[in-house]
């Protein structure tokens, strides 16, 4: 087991370390830089020497095979150093952002998670009725509305309604408070995006509930489980759904993963500040450092969860566990 | 829903109505109190102003510092109107043959850590922006080529020599990003602590940032204006996305956004809400143009570039385009209704500019098949952002098309864009717009001239250059007035360097209990919100 | 020229096959998913507005009219017109086209490249296995949104350059299914002895792994058709898809959806619908496709 673990964590290594190239390349194929951007871009008319001593500050001046050498060194001793747009660490601008995201992914999988076991097993279980059916048009609808039209919808109504009942309209907050500093504007902020995103998250979950438990009923021992004469209930509970529940948490987690930085366009529509709005701003800023570090982030959330997953299934199967 | 003209009428109604409403409540006396929270559409890379170019930078930090001198608050639309800010009486005429400005400053005045400001930290201050040392950036350093040096005669005194008159001076002085730095922050600190430190001598003071999110000020105590500001603090929370900036206001999340408004949004809170929003509104110091590449044949042939801006209808386009954009109005190379800006009667007789489009359409197929291009393919680049460069490039497009121009429109994200209208510059035409903050129409039509360190379009030209060194030094309104009409109808009408499209259209919905702010020709200007008051 | 015990070989390994005729499964899957052939109407129906589009419609889905800018639906204007006077109902029609066209390709260039890297990857095992997988992990955990930037700052924007970005995220998410299945065909025995036989690679990847992911592949690809027309929207939302003054679903979201929500909301409603019902339609068809092939879902 342990030299199986060794493996996989050796593994991360070359995944992490191709991500980071491919960025570093990939940014600096983009036409652009951050110090026109930043002058320029306003409208002014900026002496080209001013942008000049910008660069050089920046060290994009440099020639790519140093920037490229720096950016390997940084890598291996864990400091990317600081972010080319506001000259602050990295970690600083991550971890400010980091919370906020965290919190809405941890809520969108409660909501997700809610909605998607019953629901999956209720269709599985009343397979081709039309609770199956209801089922399965809810869930497919939770994929094929577009999550920004969806977030932009809500805000809307929310605006309208509450005008039309108390005269007054209300939004959500658009500053972010921690919750433990104050939970009603926290919550009252991050439950919308939480479930618009939830919605769409808990389709793929739903889905995957229910072809999971189809799956684990028609195995052998379920057919034993009805023979002895166990009620049906207990035959789903006791039985069916602990062993479908494996596949049901991988999806879970895989998308749990993708939740981290990938909500671009939700923070877009809901003004969070979190890290997907941090990429696009990077990216567009062309703050190379930064968007370095967020997908070395990304991409390592992404390996992490995977590594757990494959963890679960590995000590799940004794020929691993027991090598 | 009312028909476009119905809906025209009803916006006009609109604006008049609480224009003038606006008006008549400035006479009410300010309450003191309150807490103003604003949203900004952009992010600031930095504090320091001397080097950042964004209005992300002056919305939430202009409060917390002084200026020299500024354009006056309650009087934005007039251009030559500037007050002291720092400097006490009124704006100094130069001496010795309009080469000295002598500014005397205020007594009494503080930094927010107790240090008392003298005129010692204007010219350090002024040291920075326009000699600095190398490696310090200074953005705006070219405007101050007339300045020679610095002196401070005594603590209360500062000297500014110049090397020839020049009347972009007092525009230049009164720029927002010239924030009052302490002579002592710069020495202990160094050049560089004011880009993530605040220590000013504004009427707010700086209490916190949280970057990406927002930035908290409050009031200073010991403000030299006596009785300000009203405000308790105030919030500038950032709001990337003009749906969520339009839909705070909407909710009272946010009182006041101080950039602008496309017009269909206006609409919408103003049937939301009614009398709890009041609308400002105002040209913008901000013009689009199309700018030919003269470096990519044809369009080196100034029949081409005179097709291109025959068969743009400007006075037609603006009567559309001003319903779903934030453009307007139509003008030459000077800000609209500026003294030294032409008439409708001198802009009907530039090319382009025509009242009967039908005449300006068959002269631009005659030109272009006289040039041998009746049916011209153009490479035009466009930047990737809505308001209002897609809707006028969408539009520009389809003007061509009815001569019989084949435009296929690029549109590309910021960064890449301006690489190929700076660096690649692989381009027939591209989208090009001139924006300033102070209104300086001398420097502001530098723009126009093949010589310009903005200018994209790759020519040489003499005799506008000619022309315009002789206006640069002109003291004579009349005459500096001829000569810019020379210069506008050769860079529009003659030789088509630049095609101007409309000039930008500022408009501000705002929740009616703010008070005491004036809409500036500039999202710049105006923004210390020293004289604002919330009526609650 | 095959021998009697090669040819004895290969009925047993077809027998081993799952062996139904398309009719077979066409015929059965309508029976039992009518779900399934709605969602195919849905697509037969965006398939019809695409090709017919001239025909359905007198206007030019380009051309501004600034005459009629924000027209309500109705007086001769189906579902009312755009900010530049265009017909919407109009630029749906011709946006079907383009939402076909980039969800077809995407998926089909997606997938296939998919399968191939897939069934490589699981055929050949060892290095090429590893250094595949790791490829695939880095594409997979990628950032759709840099990839996508990125493909548009350096390529430019367009419908060509739009299909690019959304196809990369497929090719590992196929690469990845189609592997684990060809790898339980592979440790079947039979493999071993084809190859003790003499059979050479290729006949032995095309003719016995590639029919088994099959299923797999083809329910990818239907479900990849859908996303590929989200991801077109989504990327068009933040200003990377296809630009104007092409007709897409997408870029029609994007000028209308938040400017006009409230003046005009037909603009921002009917492309929302349209992008809504064709991803439907197409995961509705998929789900069946795949509860027909895949015998394990079969009701009892």
């Amino acid at each position: 087991m342990s030299k199986y673990i060794l493996k996989r964590v050796v593994l991360m290594i070359p995944t992490l370390l191709g991500a980071g190239i491919l960025v570093f390349f990939l940014m600096r194929l983009i036409p652009g830089d951050i110090c026109e951007l930043r002058y320029v871009a306003t409208g002014f008319a900026v002496d080209q020497e001013q942008i000049d001593i910008c660069r050089k500050n920046i060290g994009i001046d440099r020639p790519v095979i140093i920037q490229f050498a720096d950016f390997m060194f940084g890598f291996f001793t864990f400091d990317p150093g600081p972010s080319m747009w506001t000259d602050k660490p990295v970690m600083e601008e991550i971890g400010l952002r980091f919370q906020l995201s965290l919190q809405v992914a941890i809520m969108a999988t409660i909501v997700a998670t809610i909605i998607a076991i019953p629901l999956g097993a209720i269709s599985a279980i009343k397979q081709d009725t039309w609770l199956d059916y209801a089922v399965r048009l809810f869930s497919i609808a939770g994929i094929a509305i577009p999550s920004f039209w969806l977030g932009i919808m809500i805000i809307l109504g929310l605006l309208i309604i509450t005008q039309e009942v108390t005269g007054i309209p209300w939004m959500p907050p658009i500053q972010y408070k921690p919750i433990w500093e104050d939970p009603i504007h926290n919550l009252s902020q991050l439950i919308w995006p939480a479930v618009a995103t939830g919605y769409r998250y808990s389709a793929v979950a739903t889905r995957m509930t229910r072809s999971a438990l189809l799956e684990v009923l028609r195995e052998d021992y379920i057919r034993t489980a009805r023979a002895k004469g166990l009620i049906e209930k207990v035959v789903i509970n006791r039985h069916a759904l602990k062993n479908a529940m494996l596949p049901v948490v991988t999806i879970i987690g895989i998308e749990f993963a993708f939740l981290m930085g990938g909500l671009v366009v939700t923070e877009q529509v809901f003004n969070l500040n979190g890290l997907g709005k941090l990429f696009v701003d990077s990216v567009t800023n062309h703050d190379y450092t930064m968007v370095q570090s967020l997908v070395m982030l990304v991409v390592l959330i992404f390996v992490v969860v995977n590594f757990l997953i494959d963890l679960c299934y590995a000590w799940l199967d004794p020929r691993i566990r027991y090598s | 829903m009312l028909k476009s003209t119905g809906r025209l009428a009803l916006a006009a109604a609109v604006g008049f109505g609480l224009a003038a409403g606006a008006g008549a409540a400035d006479a009410q006396t300010p309450k003191k109190g309150g807490i103003l929270t604003y949203v900004v559409a952009s992010d600031l890379p930095s504090f320091d102003a001397h080097q950042e170019t964004t209005f992300g930078v002056i919305h939430p930090l202009a409060p917390m510092y002084s200026l020299l001198i500024r354009v006056n608050p309650a009087n934005p639309a007039d251009p030559t109107d500037f007050e002291c800010d720092l400097c006490v009486g009124s704006v100094p005429e130069p001496t010795d043959g309009g080469k000295k400005y002598t500014f005397k400053i205020r007594k009494g005045v503080k930094f927010h850590d107790g240090t008392p400001l003298t005129a010692h930290d204007v010219k350090a201050t002024y040291q920075k922006i326009i000699f600095p040392p190398e490696g310090i950036p200074s953005t705006r350093k070219a405007f101050y080529r007339a300045v020679d040096n610095i002196e401070v005669p005594d603590d209360e005194t500062v000297v500014f020599n110049l090397k020839f008159p020049s009347a972009a001076f007092i525009p230049a002085m009164a720029s927002p990003f010239n924030f009052v730095y302490s002579k002592k922050d710069l020495d202990e600190h160094g050049l560089e602590w004011h880009k993530k430190n605040v220590n000013g001598s504004g009427p707010f003071k700086f209490v916190q940032y949280q970057p990406g999110a927002f930035v908290e000020g409050v009031r200073n105590e010991d403000f030299y204006m006596e009785g300000r500001p009203y405000l308790d603090g105030f919030r500038s929370i950032i709001a990337p996305k003009m749906a969520v900036r339009l839909q705070a206001i909407r909710g009272d999340r946010a009182a006041i956004e101080f950039r602008g408004f496309p017009p269909k949004a206006r609409d919408d809170l103003v049937k939301a809400l009614g009398d709890q929003i009041t609308v400002q509104e105002s040209d913008w110091n901000c013009v689009l143009l199309s700018t030919p590449n003269q470096e990519s044949k044809p369009f080196d042939d100034k029949r081409i570039r005179q097709a291109l801006t025959l068969a743009t209808d400007r006075w037609g386009g603006s009567e559309y385009l001003s319903q779903i954009a934030i453009v307007k109005t139509v003008g030459g190379v000077v800000f609209p209704n500026h003294p030294l800006a032409a008439t409708k009667e001198e802009l009907h007789k530039l090319k382009g500019f025509y009242p009967d489009m039908k005449k300006s359409q068959d002269e631009a197929k005659a030109l272009l098949a006289e040039a041998g291009h009746p049916a011209l393919k153009v490479n035009f680049s466009n930047r990737g952002v809505d308001q209002p460069y897609k809707i006028v490039g969408t539009w520009l497009v389809d003007q061509w098309r009815r001569v019989g121009i084949e435009a296929s429109q690029r549109v590309q994200p910021s960064g890449p864009f301006y690489d190929t209208l700076r660096k690649k510059k692989d381009f027939d035409v591209s989208i090009d717009f001139n924006c300033q903050s102070v209104i300086n129409p001398i420097a502001d039509i530098s723009k126009f001239l093949g010589s310009a360190g903005s200018n994209y379009a790759n020519f040489e030209d003499k005799e506008l250059e000619d022309i315009y060194a002789k206006l640069e030094r002109e003291a004579d309104q009349t005459k500096l007035r001829e000569l810019i009409r020379q210069f506008e109808t050769r860079a529009l009408s003659d030789e088509a360097n630049g095609i101007v499209t409309l000039w930008w259209y500022k408009i501000n919905p705002h929740r009616s209990y703010v008070k005491g702010w004036k809409i500036a020709p500039s999202h710049y200007l105006g923004q210390q919100l020293d004289t604002v008051w919330l009526d609650k | 020229m095959t021998t009697p015990s090669e040819t004895a070989v290969e009925a047993q390994v077809e027998d081993l096959q799952v062996k139904a005729s398309f009719w077979q499964s066409a015929k059965r899957m309508a029976r039992k998913q009518p779900v399934g052939v709605a969602g195919l109407m849905v697509v037969i129906l965006m398939i019809i507005a695409a090709i017919f589009a001239p025909v359905l419609t007198p206007y030019d889905p380009v051309i501004n009219s600034y005459e009629y800018i924000l027209t309500p639906p109705g007086e001769g204007f189906l579902l009312g017109t755009d900010q530049f006077g265009r017909d919407i109902f109009t630029r749906i029609l011709y946006g079907a086209r383009t939402a076909l066209f980039v969800g077809f390709v995407a998926a089909a260039v997606g997938s296939i490249s998919g399968l191939v890297l897939g069934v490589g990857s699981a055929y050949f095992g060892g290095i090429v296995d590893l250094v595949l997988q790791r490829v695939m992990d880095v594409f997979m955990a990628f950032p759709l949104i840099i990839l996508a930037l990125a493909v548009v700052a350096i390529l430019g924007t367009g419908t060509q350059n739009v299909i690019i970005a959304i196809t990369i995220p497929f090719i590992p998410q196929c690469a990845r299914v189609v592997r684990s299945n060809a790898l339980a065909i592979r440790e079947i025995p039979y493999v071993d002895a084809a190859r003790a036989l003499g059979f050479g690679h290729m006949r032995i990847i095309l003719r016995h792994m590639a029919p088994n992911v099959m299923a797999p592949f083809l329910i990818l690809f239907t479900a990849f058709v859908g996303q590929a027309i989200l991801l077109e929207a989504s990327l068009s939302y933040l200003g990377l898809g296809v630009q104007e003054p092409t007709p897409a679903w997408g870029l029609m979201l994007q000028g209308g959806a938040e400017e006009y929500a409230e003046s005009a909301p037909w603009v921002a409603i009917w492309p929302g619908i349209a992008i809504s019902l064709a991803v439907f339609g197409f995961n509705l068809f998929g789900d069946a496709v795949r509860d027909t092939l895949d015998p394990r879902l079969r009701s009892r």
